[in-house]
């Protein structure tokens, strides 16, 4: 009994550590958007708020947490009062079997990669039920648009994987990553190039993001799902978006990039390499996909929605197949 | 729990009114109606259109109007015909200079004015800037619309140039009222010329980096390539003009077909799409900007020396002694230049003329009965005719290309409501 309520309190206190210091890293995630943006575009971004606008998520935040709670009349109050939640909760949950260093992580999961695919899709019940509940038609085109791009591109993102899968021959995490060190050049991005190409596509469908953000496409439908939302319930919304986008770059990061391990052959070219802490790689790895994110946000405009239902089911998904009979017949070859 | 109806009231807690109507219908099926606008980000403005739709495609589009309502028509009749102009810019404030023109060009028809060279030809370059400044603003919005934000904030930075320019000359950055019936306010000065030449020359080259952004863009060409088709027939048959008409290949243009100002003096092409879709319109705009820039260019090499307002037109100048506060002095006044123009308006008793606004064909009738103020000032604003072909253009598309579709015939709601 003792053992458990210390087992308990340890896995709390890593919670609470784990999930503060990502909900940090979202908050600034949305700072490094505005001033890569800003910079795309020739402005500077945030500056007014401390210095080079550094407190400006800070001053979002207390500005969103004080706001008034407002629920429209209209809407269905229970369902648009939970529908953030699951959307955020979804969000955090994929990070607990995520291992972000050799041994860190909250829970070491077999099928630590089916969870998070699976409860990445949970996160869409969140923005359907934001988008019907609201009573408002533009909210819910919104909830229609993502449910209909959250399962097509969540087909093309589960394929994508499978190749990965074969080659490490294990759902878990940990596993992947260090199977991956067991070739010179210590990534699956180079067998599985189609697949990291799928993979990135599919992950910018499914956390909504350019050229892909139809279901919030401000000039059209306005806000899209949460146009009925204000204050911390947009808050909530915005912070989900921004955990999915770290979940699915940690996700690229950990199948194609080695997670936080460096190649092989590059440790053996400068040894010194090895001493540097691996969370510095796999930040780096991880912050190169979410620049990615915003660098496509400046530059594409926004496909529409039966061009991205094509691109989904007629490019992607047949070439995620093809990647993964490609995949096995060498994999058969060469065992 | 259940017994207490708390279970079922968390599941249905709409108002059981609502819940009946959809036991009804459950079997029937009929559109959404989705109202876009007034107050839609994307709509330019105040454009509200009632859109039936049936899943994301569009059965019927009806465009509504009239909510910047202001009564330019009915103001002006009040006006003498010089006081009238300041309202001219309100039409289309994003070229006010240009509708500024149109209105002073069917006036000096009125009264029969001979415009010095030198004013035709600073005319005819704050026309064409406020063309480039308007477009400017076009391809600002309407690459934001289609989702690529960047252009926005490159065209604004341009615009910006262009706006400081029209300051320096009129004192005003948006709503000008520069040019004068008989002529302009005032002169130009070197330093406007040199500064002006200068940006004309590094234009084109900015243009090319809007182009880099979207022009080769898979998606952007996705978007704006098959969408809006509206053919030549249809279009002249709906009464389009201006960028809007020339993409569906149809050689029209005020400058070219009854030129005014300084444009038969000035060597420039005007630029025709071949596909009639949103791409073509957006492609003819794109290259009316090279086309303005070269106008611009020309006008400062060959401008003139000489007077920049008609001498006849100072007899119509708006009072300038200093007017006194008491009431009878003012009507004096008034009734002073009121004499002097209607020594003019004898000549027509009516007159309609148009020019080429970067909109399309903006027309001004004028009914004279002979008095100083104008009996009735009709406009033809391309953007009111151009918000009606939107139901064409709309229908049997998809939601999002109802945006692509707004942005491409380029409206503005000051000029469509008047």
């Amino acid at each position: 009994m003792k053992d458990i309520i210390i087992t308990l309190i340890i896995i709390a206190v890593k919670t609470a550590v784990y999930f503060g210091v990502l909900l940090l890293h979202v908050a600034y995630a949305t700072y490094f958007e505005r001033k890569v943006i800003g910079h795309i575009q020739m402005r500077l971004g945030p500056m007014i708020v401390g210095p080079h606008g550094l407190l400006q998520p800070i001053a979002d935040m207390v500005k969103l947490v004080f706001k008034e709670d407002i629920i429209p009349a209209q809407v269905h109050k229970a369902i648009f009062s939970i529908a953030p939640f699951i959307s955020l909760v979804a969000g955090l949950t994929t990070f607990s079997v995520i291992p972000v260093n050799q041994g860190w992580y909250i829970a070491d999961v077999n099928v630590s990669l089916l969870l998070v695919l699976g409860i990445a899709g949970i996160g869409t019940y969140g923005i359907i039920l934001a988008g019907w509940s609201s009573n408002s038609k533009y909210a819910f085109f919104g909830g229609l648009r993502s449910a209909a791009q959250m399962i097509s591109y969540e087909v093309a993102l589960g394929l994508s994987i499978v190749g990965v899968i074969l080659l490490a021959e294990s759902f878990n995490l940990n596993e992947i990553v260090q199977k991956q060190q067991e070739y010179w050049y210590g990534m699956f991005l180079f067998p599985q190039f189609l697949a990291y190409f799928i993979f990135l596509v599919a992950m910018f469908a499914e956390t909504n993001r350019t050229p892909f953000d139809l279901p919030e496409a401000e000039s059209e439908l306005v806000a899209g799902y949460f146009v009925e939302y204000s204050g911390m319930r947009f808050a909530l919304f915005y912070l989900a978006e921004y955990v999915a986008m770290f979940c699915m770059s940690s996700l690229a990061t950990i199948c194609f990039w080695g997670g936080w391990t460096i190649p092989p052959i590059l440790v053996k070219a400068w040894p010194w390499l090895a001493n540097i802490p691996g969370i510095v790689w796999f930040l780096l790895k991880v912050y190169f996909h979410i620049f990615l994110f915003y660098w496509i946000r400046g530059t594409v405009p926004r496909y529409r929605y039966d061009q991205l239902m094509a691109i989904g089911w007629k490019v992607l998904v047949p070439l995620a197949l093809l990647n993964i009979v490609v995949t096995s017949i060498i994999k058969y070859i060469i065992s | 729990m259940i017994k207490n109806g708390k279970l079922l009231r968390i599941f249905y807690s709409k108002p059981r009114s609502v819940h009946n109507n959809m036991e009804r219908e459950i079997t029937a099926t009929k559109e959404l109606i989705v109202n876009m606008g007034p107050q839609h980000p994307a709509t330019h403005g105040v454009l509200r259109l009632v859109l039936d739709v049936d899943g994301e495609r569009i059965i019927k589009c009806t465009p509504y109007v009239g909510y910047l309502h202001r009564g330019i028509e009915k103001l002006s009749e009040d006006l003498t015909y010089v006081q009238a102009l300041p309202l001219t810019d309100r039409l289309d404030y994003l070229a006010s200079a240009a509708n500024n023109i149109g209105f002073c060009v069917a006036i000096e028809k009125l009264l029969g004015l001979e415009v010095p060279p030198r004013a035709k030809f600073i005319r005819t370059i704050m026309g064409e800037m406020a063309r480039i400044c308007s477009h400017l603003v076009w391809i600002a919005t309407h690459a934001l619309d289609i989702g690529a934000m960047t252009v926005f904030l490159y065209a604004m930075r341009d615009r910006e140039v262009f706006l400081d320019l029209f300051e320096m000359v009129t004192g005003a950055r948006m709503t000008v009222s520069y040019p004068r019936v008989g002529g302009v306010r005032c002169d130009v000065n070197n330093e406007f010329l040199d500064k002006l030449y200068k940006f004309i020359e590094t234009f084109p080259e900015k243009v090319v980096e809007y182009e880099t952004l979207i022009d080769q863009n898979r998606i952007w060409l996705k978007r704006t390539k098959g969408v809006g088709i509206i053919t030549a027939e249809e279009a002249i048959n709906w009464g389009l003009t201006g960028p809007t008409l020339r993409g569906s290949g149809v050689y029209y243009d005020v400058r070219k077909f009854f030129p005014y100002d300084a444009y038969d003096k000035v060597d420039f092409e005007v630029p025709l799409g071949k596909n009639c879709d949103v791409y073509d319109r957006y492609k003819c705009r794109m290259l009316e900007f090279r086309q303005s820039a070269r106008i611009i260019k020309q006008c400062i090499d060959k401008l003139p020396e000489g007077p920049i307002l008609a001498n006849e037109a100072m007899k119509i100048r708006m009072p300038s002694a200093p007017v006194k506060i008491d009431k009878k002095d003012i009507q004096v006044e008034i009734y002073i230049d009121d004499k002097a123009i209607e020594e003019f308006v004898q000549k027509y008793s009516e007159v309609y003329a148009s020019v080429e606004v970067p909109k399309g064909e903006l027309g001004f009738y004028v009914v004279c009965d002979g008095t100083a103020k104008p009996y009735r000032l009709r406009l033809r604003s391309p953007s009111f005719v151009h918000a009606g072909a939107l139901k064409k253009l709309c229908e049997g598309g998809l939601v999002a290309d109802v945006i692509a579709n707004i942005g491409s015939i380029d409206l503005v709601l000051g000029e469509c409501d008047r």
